[in-house]
């Protein structure tokens, strides 16, 4: 069977979260201590020789988004940390922030020195006021001891929108204004906050960075894929008998994280689909289920990695009544801005909701398709690119739970 | 209306401070009133179009009252096939409200939300943002007696 491997939570239930004391003790900020014993472009290379992808979603090369923020020179520059975790069945940023909220700090201060920023934010969700309290406390913690040097960093809370997750929204957001995603480029690294070079990386990604110095880029590389290395912090939700978070390598498939870890399907029935990155996956089959969870490997049969959601749904799940809530929730998270995204959700659930309650016909599936396409393509950020994926990998699997509705 | 410019006031050098002023409005009084948002769009020097436009851009924030507690459903999937639907009954039955309304003694009000975060424990409500998971219609007059 295969074994978690903890890396981010390596300090899970080992040390007080609320005492740096006891970070520092577990080998807390040696990382920093080295990045800033390196110069910033050694430091650059070394985190981008990692292979360390962003683990917000999107599976950019960290050590080389920053090497963007370094090369732009401005008298300002911004480390943001993206805490606005919002996709549906995901917590592990919280899981992060809750039970060792130093790593995250270490691995802002680390990407400050790199770029050369003394000003850090961390954008956490308005649903989750007691991990600001906490993220505060931290904060408050290693200014007192000095670790963190001249950099500074604070916590912004989020009030409830989905979109302020995709980086420019949640710059608008810190800015003070309605989060809708700006028009790209220019890319925050170059033009971010305040418009000033910025660098905007999941929770997950900063709390990488501390262990990779530690022990090396190379020791990173050589963990799980080798195009996207690392450990992923998975969440199983759904009709698994273990609801629970698992860390494992990132070339861990499908199956052993649904059957090894999330001990199979709850109550003694058969599997049916997964979606995995949160409500904007793709619904994966059985028949895909030996695919290893990596970036590319899940972009090779249409999913995502994304988040790191795993949301199982067993034989007795209907998709269309799935699908009806999801497109509902993608209708009611659309900012507005665009019209392919606005107008589209809208007209997807219309269509989805009149197929559940039997009114449709095959001609709103090869519409729903279209729909489909014209928005991954033509929406202005990822949420409202992402959003028809759900529908779309239904209709391709699952297509006889739209056709059972047809009257 | 002065109560207000003290507490927007507060946030008025703070880069981006509007969005952190509406927090503070809202750890007040659970929502926003409507005179608050003047009182924002003169100190931030802002249209009040603007001011009035962040406020209900978030779902978080609401302009016009709410009760004393917010109690909030989530029925993002995996809330929804954990049985979300049956806790949103139940709770529009032992409060004798639909979701969006507040009871008359202004004591509760009830929300759609989409994901807490909270999902090792599905179907999740939270109220005044602590959560509470694995909930059944069953379990939901223990927990809203605490508040009663």
């Amino acid at each position: 069977m295969a074994e978690e491997m903890r890396i981010l939570m390596r300090n899970y239930g080992k040390i007080d979260p609320l005492n740096i004391d006891d970070y520092i003790s577990a080998g807390g900020y040696k990382g920093l201590e080295k990045a800033r014993a390196m110069s910033q472009k050694d430091l650059m290379a070394e985190v981008q020789k990692s292979g360390l992808r962003g683990r917000g979603g999107a599976g950019f090369n960290a050590g080389m988004k920053w090497s963007f923020s370094y090369n732009t020179p401005s008298d300002q520059k911004y480390v943001v940390c993206n805490a606005d975790e919002g996709e549906p069945g995901t917590y592990k940023d919280r899981l992060i922030m809750e039970n060792d909220p130093q790593s995250v700090l270490e691995g802002m201060a680390v990407c400050g020195y790199a770029i050369g920023s003394n000003k850090g934010y961390i954008y956490c969700r308005g649903e989750y006021p007691y991990v600001v309290e906490k993220l505060n406390t931290a904060i408050e913690q290693a200014k007192a001891k000095g670790v963190l040097g001249d950099f500074d960093i604070e916590v912004r809370m989020g009030a409830g929108a989905y979109v302020c997750g995709e980086e420019s929204a949640l710059i608008e957001s810190i800015e003070g204004h309605r989060g809708e995603p700006r028009f790209k480029p220019p890319f925050p690294p170059v033009t971010g906050l305040w418009g000033k070079p910025t660098i905007v990386n999941n929770v997950e990604t900063f709390a990488n960075i501390p262990l990779i110095l530690e022990k090396g880029a190379d020791w990173f590389a050589g963990i799980g894929a080798k195009s996207y290395p690392g450990t992923k912090l998975m969440t199983l939700t759904g009709d698994v008998v273990n609801c629970t978070f698992i860390e494992v390598p990132t070339d861990t498939t499908i199956r052993q994280v649904i059957f090894d870890f999330g001990g199979g399907i709850a109550g003694g029935k058969k599997f049916k689909a997964v979606q995995i990155g949160g409500t904007s996956g793709g619904f994966i089959p059985e028949s895909l289920l030996d695919t290893a969870i990596d970036f590319d490997s899940m972009a090779a049969i249409g999913a995502t990695l994304g988040s790191g959601a795993v949301f199982v749904m067993d034989e007795s799940r209907d998709m269309v009544d799935v699908i009806n809530q999801i497109t509902k929730f993608f209708e009611h998270e659309s900012c507005g801005k665009c019209s392919p995204c606005r107008e589209g959700t809208k007209r997807m659930h219309e269509m989805v909701k009149n197929i559940y309650s039997g009114r449709g016909t095959a001609a709103d599936l090869d519409l729903l398709n279209r729909l489909g396409t014209v928005m991954s393509k033509a929406c202005l950020c990822g949420l409202g690119q992402a959003a028809p994926s759900p529908v779309l990998t239904t209709l391709q699997h699952f297509k006889t739970d739209y056709t059972a509705k047809f009257n | 209306m002065a109560d207000y410019k003290e507490i927007v006031g507060a946030y008025k050098e703070v880069p981006g401070g509007l969005i952190e002023a509406y927090h503070a409005l809202q750890r007040e009084f659970n929502y926003i009133p409507e005179d608050a948002i003047d009182a924002a769009a003169q100190i931030f020097d802002i249209p009040k179009a603007k001011a009035y436009g962040v406020a209900t851009f978030y779902s978080y924030f609401q302009v016009g009252t709410r009760g004393k507690y917010i109690i909030r459903i989530c029925e993002s999937a995996p809330c929804h096939i954990a049985g979300a639907a049956q806790v949103v009954s139940a709770l529009e039955k032992e409060l004798g409200i639909k979701m969006g309304e507040t009871t008359a003694d202004g004591l509760f009000t009830l929300e759609f939300t989409e994901c807490v975060g909270q999902c090792q424990a599905t179907p999740v409500i939270t109220i005044n943002s602590k959560p509470y998971g694995d909930l059944t219609p069953e379990n939901i007059s223990t927990i809203l007696a605490e508040y009663k």
